[in-house]
């Protein structure tokens, strides 16, 4: 598949918005951060909730005809994508609500703050599911047709959101211990399950040029494709990286998505951090997790390619 | 009702005729124009509702080319359908043709990648997706000849080729050639139950060569002085 840069900011940037969101909120609510103050919650709140604009508004430049965008909605009892567009949709007014109620009686737990945040939270995860769906569900690309494309979307998006959570932690001088411990489970978890995907799509499955063509006992080869340039189809699928910047992409991510993040924050465990070594943790895991993104799209193998030459997928 | 076509892959010549009347008749259809991209620069391309590709099938000296036209299967279980986001895809209920509501796409690709058979193409200058309508504004057109109402690829077919019709019926002409032809459905294995069926090329008895006389050493010598002097 062609790798869209909208779509990787999208999915990366908004992944990590509803993972700080869920996060925050969830320790929040559930008392876990006596010590947090108003203004830490209402900036970590509005860094979520930023990073989540941020990446629908990237999302809508894909579109080629972003006008009809707000149609998007209408067919949430079929589609993932709608879903997806109606939840997103949805976090925003009780996540305000939440902050509302944090900005107007404090960070003192109410009825109110935790309902707000419960459902925040609720919604969030419904809407980083949703995101792995539009990709999980398609029965055309073996490499995303699986319950491990919504968990790495759901793992990363909270695992970007721990660092985030860590960073802000560190910026305002708060106890790193708890969150550091927790970002280190979270990281390892997604670490698991990226590793299990990537060992699992190495494996052929699926239809091939004999089954797409209905030759099921003959060898079957493409003579000529019948067009003389590129068209839509080879364009959208046709794309296939270097085997070389594959596995260099993927030594990239482990590094820099897992081990360097997972390092540092495992200092952190203790209770000492500085803000440099948060922001190298933090900039280093978007930029494995970018790179996973781009590989996610990259490797995938739309089975139309299997009438344009590909013995399989 | 469920309105498909049947292709021939035994009498298909692979002229693209039946893709060059679907371009025709559909750029002043309903989903026109299918818009072309440098038509006249280095690399030309554009929206076609119909591809044909070439295969060769078994290896030397017992192979064969087949040439394989593709469009729009107008499938029973269209996930394109299902995953549109904004409800532009739709099938027909009366007649189970896949259409797409130019007002309502936005141009999010998200069906194409839902489709196996690489049926939809975006029209990058409209920004809407484009398909074949199986020339539902055609085939319905009351002011044509009761002949003419059918696809134009099928119209066009000089191999005769290609077949339209209704497969609920049992007895009509592509039901009939299903049967008779051992009809089969591409990829079934994703699930889509596509309409559009593949006839096989029928078995033929080889032409036996073995009792063609062997040339004369005259000959032999004619034809050798032949293509030296051409050469």
């Amino acid at each position: 598949m062609h790798p869209a840069l909208s779509v990787i900011i999208f999915t990366v940037s908004s992944g990590a918005g509803y993972g700080l969101l869920m996060l925050l909120i969830g320790l929040h609510i559930f008392g876990f951060l006596p010590d947090m103050s108003e203004n830490e919650l209402l900036t970590g709140g509005i860094i979520g909730l930023g990073l989540v604009t941020f990446g629908l508004m990237s999302s809508t430049f894909h579109l080629a005809n972003p006008k009809n965008a707000w149609r998007a909605f209408s067919r949430f009892r079929t589609s993932w994508l709608s879903r997806e567009g109606l939840f997103a949709v949805l976090v925003y007014p009780f996540a305000l609500l939440y902050l509302f109620g944090i900005w107007n009686s404090g960070v003192e737990l109410n009825a109110f703050i935790q309902v707000t945040g419960f459902i925040t939270i609720v919604l969030s995860l419904l809407t980083v599911f949703s995101t792995g769906m539009i990709y999980g569900c398609l029965k055309t690309i073996r490499q995303w047709n699986s319950a491990l494309t919504p968990a790495n979307y759901i793992l990363l998006g909270l695992a970007l959101g721990a660092m985030l959570l860590v960073a802000l932690r560190v910026s305002f001088n708060g106890e790193v211990g708890l969150v550091a411990s927790l970002t280190l489970v979270v990281l390892d978890i997604a670490l698991i399950a990226k590793a299990i995907y990537y060992f699992w799509i190495r494996r052929v499955t699926g239809p091939t040029m004999n089954t797409a063509t209905g030759f099921t006992r003959a060898n079957v080869r493409l003579l000529d494709v019948g067009h003389t340039a590129g068209t839509f189809l080879t364009e959208e699928f046709g794309y296939i990286p270097a085997q070389g910047t594959v596995t260099l992409f993927k030594v990239l991510v482990f590094v820099l998505g897992f081990i360097v993040p997972g390092v540092i924050v495992f200092g952190m465990t203790g209770g000492d951090a500085t803000s440099a070594m948060a922001w190298v943790a933090l900039v280093s895991a978007f930029l494995g997790i970018g790179l996973e993104r781009w590989l996610f799209f990259a490797e995938a193998r739309h089975v139309v390619n299997l009438y344009h030459g590909a013995q399989n997928t | 009702m469920r309105l498909g076509l049947v292709i021939d892959l035994d009498t298909c010549v692979g002229c693209h005729g039946c893709a060059v009347a679907c371009k025709q008749w559909n750029t002043s259809g309903t989903t026109g124009p299918l818009t072309d991209y440098r038509p006249y620069g280095r690399n030309p391309s554009g929206v076609w509702f119909n591809r044909i590709r070439h295969y060769e099938v078994g290896d030397y000296p017992n192979n064969k080319t087949i040439n394989f036209p593709m469009s729009c299967m107008h499938c029973d279980d269209a996930d394109c359908v299902t995953v549109c986001p904004t409800g532009a895809s739709y099938k027909r209920k009366e007649d189970g043709i896949v259409l797409v509501d130019q007002d309502k796409c936005m141009g999010c690709n998200y069906c194409s990648w839902a489709c196996p058979y690489g049926a939809r193409e975006l029209d990058r200058e409209a920004g809407v997706m484009k398909k074949c309508t199986l020339c539902v504004d055609r085939i319905y057109d009351e002011t044509l000849d009761e002949i003419d109402r059918k696809p134009a690829c099928v119209i066009t077919c000089p191999a005769h080729a290609r077949y339209f019709g209704d497969f609920d019926d049992p007895n009509s002409e592509v039901s009939q050639l299903v049967r008779d032809r051992a009809g089969y459905k591409l990829m079934p294995e994703v699930g889509y139950n596509p309409t559009n069926t593949y006839l096989p090329p029928r078995l033929t008895r080889p032409i036996p060569t073995d009792d063609v006389r062997k040339d004369s050493l005259m000959t032999k010598v004619k034809d050798w002085t032949n293509k030296t002097i051409t050469r």
